[in-house]
């Protein structure tokens, strides 16, 4: 690696919402016309210099293409590859999200409306499923910090609690019954606020695709990537713990915390390797998959092993 | 149904030979030219473990299937799908051994004593050894009628492999539903047969 220190962030690093639009604007536009082939070599590096936050690892990034085709998704199908396959039948414009209970700013939001003020980053977070999977995934996003500031949430507001849309047409998988849906996930307050939790909206600077979450989805990289809840279609702060899909499918199994623990194994499988896709050897997982240093003062004085 | 022994052996077999390697060929292929997704491994994995249960079932209904096609030589089909079975559970668990657990034998004692699932798939495997190994034509003369009864294994093998597959799943269990489904069947059979065998002639 060239950087080996990582440099802090600057503002010339970050890139404001609307220009990041009008920049995928002209990139359909361009590819509309069939002109991307001559000035995509000028556009790409708009995207690639926009440069990574100081939380952004440098390790490998798994490829685009596995990213986009191993998805667990199941409101289109539970095999991995189902989604890559069933998700285009999800509409992700026009979207609205409502922002619900404890705050000063509830009410049903357009999406375009939501994102106007903030600035897309490039955050590259490890990424690792309960499976025993992971992944080096390049999101384009922003702190959720940003987002619920916004909505001033009151004393009251202990957990955020977060909802996939629920719409059996377009998400067939919901006609099944594996999970309740809508699929529900939830943070606590301070996790929530934590600057590396963050609303992804793309990958590689590219829109995140429906298998990936569209049009927008949570990433909390130090926890089990069940909790990165996608296609959001309501957050609402509430006083009491919110009930994650998970953990009403199978509470011996899966907890409302879910940080990677490799010390805390599935009570069927160990958690103290995980396969990086693309490689073929197992990997030791990490404390709080790496993130140890940023995240474990959350969790002071907590036995892990219970609140899991 | 009957078919010449000469077309059976010459033919039939061979071409089911052929045919049970067939799995192992994709899988091979598959793997040099990127057709087994963004995890190969756990395709592979996944793929030789069921294949092991496909074929022990299929072996598992020889037998019932001989009967109702009154077709006595597809018994002779038998001993070859059985050690297919025996082969890609071998497999199964040597790719588990090498790519999960990288040949470390303290992390494998440790997965087989505190997971489920492991202890089952495991179970199977051990299950189904003895079988692999008296299984040429001069063990089972030499056993006689305890050779019978060994075999009867068989049985306990494809529930710790059913058993395996279920303890695996995380929540859509509609495969493994499969599976039991026709063990059940099978099994069900057999019972059945057997009663009907006993009766006494009137």
């Amino acid at each position: 690696m060239i950087f080996l220190n990582k440099p802090e962030i600057t503002d010339n690093e970050v890139t404001d919402y609307s220009v990041y639009k009008k920049r995928r604007q002209f990139m359909k536009t361009a590819a509309g016309l069939g002109i991307v082939a001559t000035t995509g070599a000028v556009i790409k590096p708009l995207f690639s210099q926009s440069n990574s936050s100081s939380f952004s690892t440098d390790e490998e990034k798994t490829d685009y293409k596995d990213i986009t085709r191993y998805c667990n998704f199941y409101e289109f199908g539970t095999a991995k590859t189902d989604p890559a396959k069933n998700a285009h039948t999800l509409v992700t414009s026009p979207w609205t999200i409502d922002i619900e209970g404890e705050c000063d700013k509830p009410g049903t939001y357009d999406l375009e409306d939501l994102l106007k003020p903030v600035s897309i980053e490039e955050r590259i977070y490890r990424f690792r499923c309960v499976e025993g999977w992971s992944m080096v995934i390049p999101w384009m996003g922003f702190p959720l910090a940003e987002l619920i500031k916004r909505m001033q949430p009151n004393a009251n507001a202990k957990y955020v609690k977060f909802q996939t849309l629920y719409d059996p047409d377009m998400m067939p998988g919901q006609r099944d019954n594996v999970l309740e849906w809508p699929y529900v996930e939830g943070l606590r307050m301070d996790e929530a606020m934590h600057p590396l939790t963050m609303i992804a909206t793309g990958i590689y600077g590219k829109d995140l695709l429906n298998q990936n979450g569209a049009p927008l989805r949570l990433v909390v990289p130090w926890k089990y990537g069940f909790k990165s809840i996608k296609s959001i279609a309501s957050i609402s702060f509430t006083e009491t713990q919110p009930y994650n899909s998970w953990q009403q499918s199978s509470p011996t199994e899966y907890g409302f915390y879910s940080n990677v623990n490799p010390d805390v194994p599935h009570p069927r499988w160990s958690q103290s390797k995980e396969r990086r896709i693309g490689e073929f050897l197992k990997r030791k997982t990490q404390p709080f998959n790496g993130y140890a240093s940023e995240v474990a003062s959350l969790y002071k004085g907590m036995d892990l092993k219970r609140y899991f | 149904m009957q078919i010449q022994a000469k077309f059976f052996n010459n033919i039939v077999k061979p071409a089911s030979f052929v045919i049970l390697l067939f799995p192992l060929l994709f899988l091979i292929s598959g793997l040099f030219f990127d057709l087994l997704g963004a995890n190969p491994i756990e395709t592979i994995i996944r793929d030789l473990g069921e294949w092991a249960l496909r074929i022990l079932l299929l072996t598992l209904s020889l037998s019932p299937l001989s009967r109702a096609l009154k077709w006595p030589q597809l018994i002779q089909l038998r001993r070859m799908m059985g050690l297919f079975a025996f082969f890609y559970a071998s497999l199964h668990l040597f790719c588990y051994l090498g790519f999960e657990q990288s040949f470390d034998i303290r992390s494998v004692i440790e997965d087989i004593w505190e997971r489920p699932f492991i202890t089952a798939g495991f179970a199977g495997f051990l299950t189904l050894l003895p079988l692999a190994i008296t299984s040429t034509r001069s063990k089972m003369r030499q056993m006689g009628a305890s050779w019978k009864a060994l075999h009867r294994l068989v049985y306990l093998a494809v529930i710790l492999c059913v058993v395996h597959f279920w303890w695996l799943v995380k929540a859509d269990a509609s495969t493994p539903m499969v599976y039991t489904a026709f063990t059940v069947i099978l099994l069900l059979e057999r019972v059945c047969w057997s009663k009907l065998k006993n009766k006494p002639k009137q």
